[in-house]
């Protein structure tokens, strides 16, 4: 238990959901996570659960010095960073039609520029440490579009290219940091709660959603984090700029 | 009668480049256009010139407004106005500048769809020929991303997703606009001067022809060509997709010659 002994992961949005499952695989397999969450009482919980292989700080994604205390605290108390999760994020549902432009704004600061922010400042830090893996979440609509998530859509299709960007800028730069995007269909986790309950052509939301992936069920976050520890790894060690796909078959 | 006779055409970027050239290939259709863009149009351009910042939402409620009262109509928009934003990557780009080039290429492009559909189906439906076309520029850095500019690639991954949720959400209103992305390669416009001012024009241009399996850059006509059919009728079975207009960059792999700068 120990493909990830020793390297410090920074995890946006790690107090729950794709973020939180992770957290706890890379401790399980040896490694360090700092949650970096809004959600305090959520993220300084399962830091405490996770002994002192972890820790909590309090971030906005779209706040640019809060990224910069996060990088400085995770180096400070682990010696170094050498993984990054960008797992914030909020799924919104809205059209071309409905979308406000704050709202448009607001969807893509959080799931776009937060990642971005994430990218351009974990880099100098993941250089000095020789190297390492940025992981970004997209989703499934950064590959499909979506009639009811266009704002979701337009952010994952930023995540999608910004990626790709990193990975080159990284590469021609010879630091050693893989950068890959991972695109998850719908996953059981708190963001698409809200739309679980509600009734879509005589369906509950939940089996509505399950419908939609040939495997005939929504995914689980350990799925999803199973997947984003194979890329922290050194196992993925020649993947980057590459789109990894875990949706039950959604986009087959 | 010309084959866009009848339809009314914005486009926006429509002063320079691409946007020129597909203002003057709609015109020559028979289309009666709009071209908008924040720098003067040329003195000989075809159709009626509007000043429009695309970043601007009251900008688009007047265009709209103005269009809707003196052409009529709406039936093609051409999301073509878009910045480089500069050459900041990953590691020197601003939260300034990050957010000057999103609300350019991005929400510039959200808030055309956006009033764009309005004004179309405001045309109605019950009138000939077109139902409406939206075509967003996007670029291959889109598709496959660069090592170049960081706000300018993700703003373009932007756009190739919101075009897909646009054509979506229309075809299930069953509103008969479609809605798609071009992803040009290397296009010779104003975009590339500070490379040939640093290189010298024949130089730069061979180094650039030579990036493209085609063997060439494209013309803006070029890019306007494939603009035009997306924007007219004869693409109707067409929406959501994502058009390469590249020279085949993004297609896979080839031996290439050695490039050989001229003297």
């Amino acid at each position: 238990m120990s493909r990830l002994a020793d390297k410090v992961v920074l995890i946006s949005g790690g107090a729950s959901g794709i973020g939180a499952s992770t957290a706890r695989l890379v401790v399980r397999e040896g490694g360090k996570a700092v949650l970096a969450d809004r959600d305090e009482a959520k993220g300084r919980a399962l830091a405490q659960e996770l002994g002192t292989s972890a820790l909590f700080v309090p971030l906005d994604v779209t706040d640019e010095p809060a990224w910069r205390t996060a990088v400085a605290t995770t180096v400070e108390t682990f010696g170094g960073l050498h993984g990054l999760l960008n797992a914030a994020g909020v799924g919104v549902r809205n059209s071309i039609e409905d979308c406000t432009l704050a709202e448009y704004r607001r969807v893509n600061d959080i799931n776009s520029m937060g990642t971005f922010l994430g990218c351009k400042h974990a880099i100098p830090a993941m250089a000095q440490a020789g190297g390492g893996s940025i992981v970004n979440i997209s989703s499934v609509l950064g590959l499909r579009g979506a009639s009811y998530a266009m704002a979701y859509c337009a952010s994952k299709g930023a995540v999608r290219a910004l990626t790709k960007n990193v990975a080159l800028h990284c590469a021609q730069m010879k630091y050693g940091i893989r950068c890959n995007s991972v695109h998850p269909g719908y996953i059981d986790t708190p963001m698409i709660a809200p739309r679980l309950a509600g009734t879509i052509d005589n369906m509950t939301g939940r089996q509505w959603l399950e419908t939609l992936h040939p495997l005939g069920r929504l995914g689980k976050a350990e799925e999803v984090a199973s997947m984003i520890l194979f890329l922290l790894s050194d196992e993925s060690g020649f993947s980057t700029g590459s789109e990894f796909v875990c949706d039950g078959g959604l986009t087959a | 009668m010309s084959e866009l006779s009848g339809q009314v055409a914005i486009v926006t970027g429509g002063a320079s480049g691409i946007g020129a050239a597909t203002v003057a290939l709609l015109a020559g259709a028979g289309a009666t256009v709009v071209s908008t863009d924040i720098q003067p149009a040329p003195k000989d351009a075809p159709g009626r010139f509007v000043a429009h910042d695309v970043a601007s939402e009251e900008a688009w409620r007047a265009l709209l407004a103005d269009v809707l009262e003196r052409e009529g109509r709406l039936d093609i928009l051409v999301n073509n106005a878009g910045v480089t934003g500069g050459r900041a990557t990953i590691e020197t780009t601003t939260v300034e500048q990050w957010r000057r080039t999103e609300s350019i290429n991005s929400e510039g492009v959200f808030l055309g769809c956006k009033y764009g559909i309005e004004g179309m189906k405001k045309t109605g439906p019950h009138k000939p020929a077109s139902k409406g076309s939206i075509v967003n520029l996007s670029s291959i850095a889109g598709l496959i991303g660069s090592a170049g500019p960081t706000a300018y690639t993700a703003s373009k991954g932007a756009v190739r997703l919101l075009s897909k949720s646009a054509a979506m959400y229309c075809a299930e209103q069953k509103y008969g606009i479609r809605c798609n992305s071009v992803h040009p390669g290397g296009v010779d416009t104003a975009i590339f001067d500070p490379l040939w001012q640093a290189m010298g024009r024949d130089k730069g241009k061979a180094m650039v022809d030579a990036h493209h399996p085609i063997g060439h850059m494209a013309a803006p006509s070029e890019i306007g060509e494939v603009i035009l059919w997306l924007a007219s009728d004869r693409s109707s079975f067409v929406t959501g997709a994502e058009i390469a207009a590249d020279g085949g960059i993004t297609t896979g792999l080839m031996r290439r010659q050695p490039f050989v700068p001229p003297r």
